[in-house]
C-alpha cells in the first residue's frame, strides 16, 4: 500500500465526480431534502419541550437511511464495471499498482463527495434549526453524531457497490443489483421484521432474534444508533422502541464493521475480475 | 546477458479452444519484435500473459527475471491496449498526469510527453473531444513513461495516418536505442513496414515463423515476378524466345523461383537488342505473410 498512488487515484476519481456533476446532484439532493425537513419538522414540535435541532437530527436521521445509501450506490455501481465496459481497466491494472490501492482511491473519491453533501445538508438544517430556537446547541452533539455516522453508512454502501460492479462487470447489471440491493436493506427488510414482530406478537422471535437482525443490517443499525443516543426519540417512528434494548455499543460496533467489511468484500470480488 | 523478455512453451485454454498452443521465443534488450497474426490468432491473449492480466494454462513467462504482474515486472513494463480508451472527461493532461503520479513520476512530466506525440495543442482538450488517432496518441505518450524495459503495443498504429505511422516508427527507434525491447502487434506485415529487428507470426495461437524480413523472405521461397516489355515490333520474337512468358500486348510477364532468377535475367540480357525494359517485383510483404499465416490448412 502506498499513500501516493492511493492519492492520484482519489483526486482523479474526484475530477471526474466533479465533470459528471456527481459532486453537485449530490450535495443539492441534500440541502433540499434537509430544509424540506427542517421546515416541516418544524411544526409538530410546540409543547414536546425538545430543542428545535434535536428534533431535526431525528428527521434527518430517516432521511438519511434513504437517502446516503442511495447516492453511494449510484455513486460507485460503475466503478469497476464501467472501466470494463470502457476498456479502461486493462491499462490500469499494467500498472505498478495494486487492485486494493485502486478500490482505496475511489473510495476515499466518493467518500469526499458524500461528505461534502452530507455536511451541506445537515449544516444548513442546523442553521435553519438554530434561526428559530435559541436552545438549538443542545441538539449539536446529536449532529455531529448523525454526520459521521453517515458518512461510515455511506462507506459501507460504496463498498457493497464496488462488489457488485465487480460481480456484474457491466454496468447496466451492477446498476440492477444496486437498486435491488437498496430497496432490500432499506426497504423490503424492515417490513419483512414488522411482519415478523407482528405475526410472533412478542415470541422469541421479538425477544432475540429481532434485535439481531436489526444489528446485521448497517442501516438499521446507524437507526438504531442515532436513535439510541438522542433523546430525542419518543416521537421517532419504526424501530424506535426497539433502539432502548439494545446497547450503544452494539450498533456503533455494527457502523464501523461494516465498511471494513464491505471495503473487504469489493477488493475480493475485484480482484476476481479480468479485464 | 539475459533476454528481457523469456517465454517458453506458453500456452493458454479458454475451456475447449485452444489460445495459445507452445510458443517460446525471447526478446533481447533493445530489439523490436513485431507479432503478426490475423483476428484470434492469439497476439492479444499472449500480450494480456506477458503483463500478467490473465494466467497462462502451461509455459513459463519471465521480464526481467520477474513473474508477470509480479509488482517488478509491472514497474518494468509499459502497455498500450488494442483500441486503447480513456475516461472522456478527462483531459490529455490530467490523464498524463495521473499515469504518471501511479508511476512515482511528477505529474508536471505530462506536457512534454504530450509535446512529443504531438499531442501539445490539444492537451487541455478532453479526451471525450479526441479523434481515435488522438486517443491512440495519449496511449502511447503514457508508454513512455518512466522509461519501461519492455514495450508492449497492441496494435499501436491502428488509426494512424501515414505520416504519424512513421513518427510512431521513428519514437521507437529512439526508444530501442536507449536500450528499450518492444513488442508490438499487427495485423500485417504491410504496416510495420519492415522497421522491426525480427517478426514472429502466430496463427491459431502456434508460432508458424519467426526471424528477420529477410530470413522470413528467403525461407518462404516464393516466386519471383519479371516484368520484359519489348522495343516495338519485337514483341512477338521475344515471345518465341521466352516460350514459359505471358503475353500482354507489348509486355510478357515471367514468373520464377527466387533460384532461378539470376539464370532468366542473364537469358533476357542476351535479347538486349529487343528488350525495351526490365522490371523485378519480389513477392510482396502481403504474399510471404499470406503464406506462413494460411499454412496451417487454411
Amino acid at each position: 500500500m502506498t499513500p501516493h498512488r492511493i492519492l492520484a487515484t482519489a483526486s482523479t476519481e474526484f475530477r471526474i465526480a466533479l465533470r459528471n456533476r456527481w459532486v453537485a446532484i449530490a450535495v443539492v439532493l441534500m440541502l433540499v431534502f434537509s430544509l424540506v425537513l427542517a421546515a416541516a419538522g418544524s411544526a409538530p414540535t410546540g409543547g414536546v419541550g425538545v430543542d428545535r435541532l434535536s428534533v431535526t437530527v431525528a428527521s434527518l436521521t430517516s432521511l438519511a437511511v434513504y437517502l446516503v445509501p442511495l447516492v453511494a450506490l449510484l455513486m460507485s455501481f460503475d466503478a469497476i464495471a464501467g472501466e470494463v465496459e470502457r476498456g479502461t481497466l486493462s491499462l490500469i491494472l499494467a500498472y505498478p499498482v495494486a487492485r486494493a490501492e485502486i478500490l482505496g482511491g475511489k473510495l476515499l473519491a466518493h467518500l469526499a463527495v458524500l461528505a461534502l453533501a452530507v455536511t451541506a445538508g445537515y449544516g444548513a438544517a442546523a442553521i435553519a434549526a438554530f434561526a428559530t430556537d435559541a436552545n438549538a446547541a443542545q441538539g449539536l452533539s446529536a449532529l455531529w453524531r448523525l454526520t459521521w455516522t453517515s458518512i461510515l453508512l455511506g462507506a459501507t454502501f460504496l463498498g457493497a457497490g464496488y462488489a457488485l460492479s465487480a460481480l456484474s462487470r457491466r454496468p447496466s447489471g451492477a446498476a440492477g443489483l444496486a437498486v435491488g440491493l437498496w430497496l432490500g436493506l432499506v426497504v423490503l427488510y424492515d417490513l419483512g421484521l414488522l411482519a415478523g414482530v407482528v405475526a410472533d406478537d412478542g415470541g422469541a422471535f421479538t425477544l432475540s432474534l429481532f434485535p439481531k437482525l436489526l444489528l446485521v443490517n448497517p442501516a438499521d443499525a446507524f437507526r438504531l444508533y442515532n436513535l439510541a443516543a438522542s433523546q430525542a426519540t419518543a416521537a421517532a417512528a419504526g424501530v424506535g422502541g426497539a433502539a432502548t434494548t439494545i446497547p450503544l455499543w452494539h450498533s456503533a460496533l455494527s457502523l464501523v464493521l461494516w465498511p471494513v467489511a464491505a471495503l473487504g468484500l469489493a477488493i475480493f470480488a475485484f480482484r476476481k475480475v479480468t479485464p | 546477458m539475459t533476454p528481457t523478455l523469456t517465454i517458453s512453451k506458453l500456452s493458454k485454454r479458454w475451456g475447449e479452444v485452444a489460445a495459445l498452443t507452445d510458443v517460446s521465443f525471447t526478446i533481447a534488450a533493445g530489439e523490436r519484435v513485431a507479432l503478426l497474426g490475423h483476428n484470434g490468432a492469439g497476439k492479444s491473449t499472449m500480450m494480456k500473459i506477458i503483463l500478467g492480466l490473465i494466467p497462462a494454462s502451461g509455459g513459463e513467462v519471465s521480464i526481467c527475471g520477474a513473474a508477470p504482474g509480479s509488482a517488478l515486472a509491472r514497474q518494468q513494463v509499459a502497455y498500450l491496449p488494442e483500441n486503447v480508451a480513456f475516461h472522456p472527461a478527462l483531459t490529455g493532461l490530467e490523464h498524463l498526469g495521473h499515469y504518471l503520479r501511479l508511476r512515482g513520476e511528477r505529474a508536471a512530466l505530462a506536457p512534454a510527453l504530450l509535446d512529443r506525440v504531438g499531442l501539445g495543442h490539444a492537451a487541455k482538450r478532453r479526451v471525450g473531444t479526441y479523434s481515435k488517432g488522438m486517443r491512440q496518441r495519449v496511449g502511447l505518450a503514457q508508454a513512455l513513461i518512466g522509461h519501461p524495459k519492455l514495450l508492449v503495443l497492441d496494435e499501436p498504429t491502428s488509426g494512424l495516418d501515414p505520416v504519424s505511422r512513421r513518427d510512431f516508427y521513428a519514437l521507437l527507434d529512439e526508444l530501442a536505442a536507449t536500450g528499450a525491447s518492444i513488442l508490438l502487434s499487427s495485423h500485417a506485415l504491410t504496416e510495420v513496414e519492415a522497421r522491426t529487428d525480427r517478426i514472429v507470426i502466430l496463427s491459431k495461437g502456434r508460432m508458424v515463423a519467426t526471424g528477420s524480413l529477410s530470413d522470413l523472405r528467403a525461407k518462404a521461397d516464393l516466386p519471383v515476378s519479371i516484368h520484359v516489355s519489348a522495343i516495338n515490333g519485337y514483341a512477338s520474337d521475344l515471345a518465341a524466345a521466352l516460350p514459359q512468358a505471358i503475353r500482354t500486348g507489348s509486355e510478357l510477364r515471367l514468373t520464377c523461383r527466387p533460384d532461378e532468377k539470376l539464370p532468366l535475367l542473364a537469358r533476357i540480357s542476351d535479347l538486349r537488342p529487343k528488350v525495351a525494359d526490365i522490371e523485378i517485383v519480389p513477392p510482396s510483404l502481403e504474399d510471404i505473410y499470406s503464406h506462413y499465416s494460411k499454412r496451417d490448412g487454411q
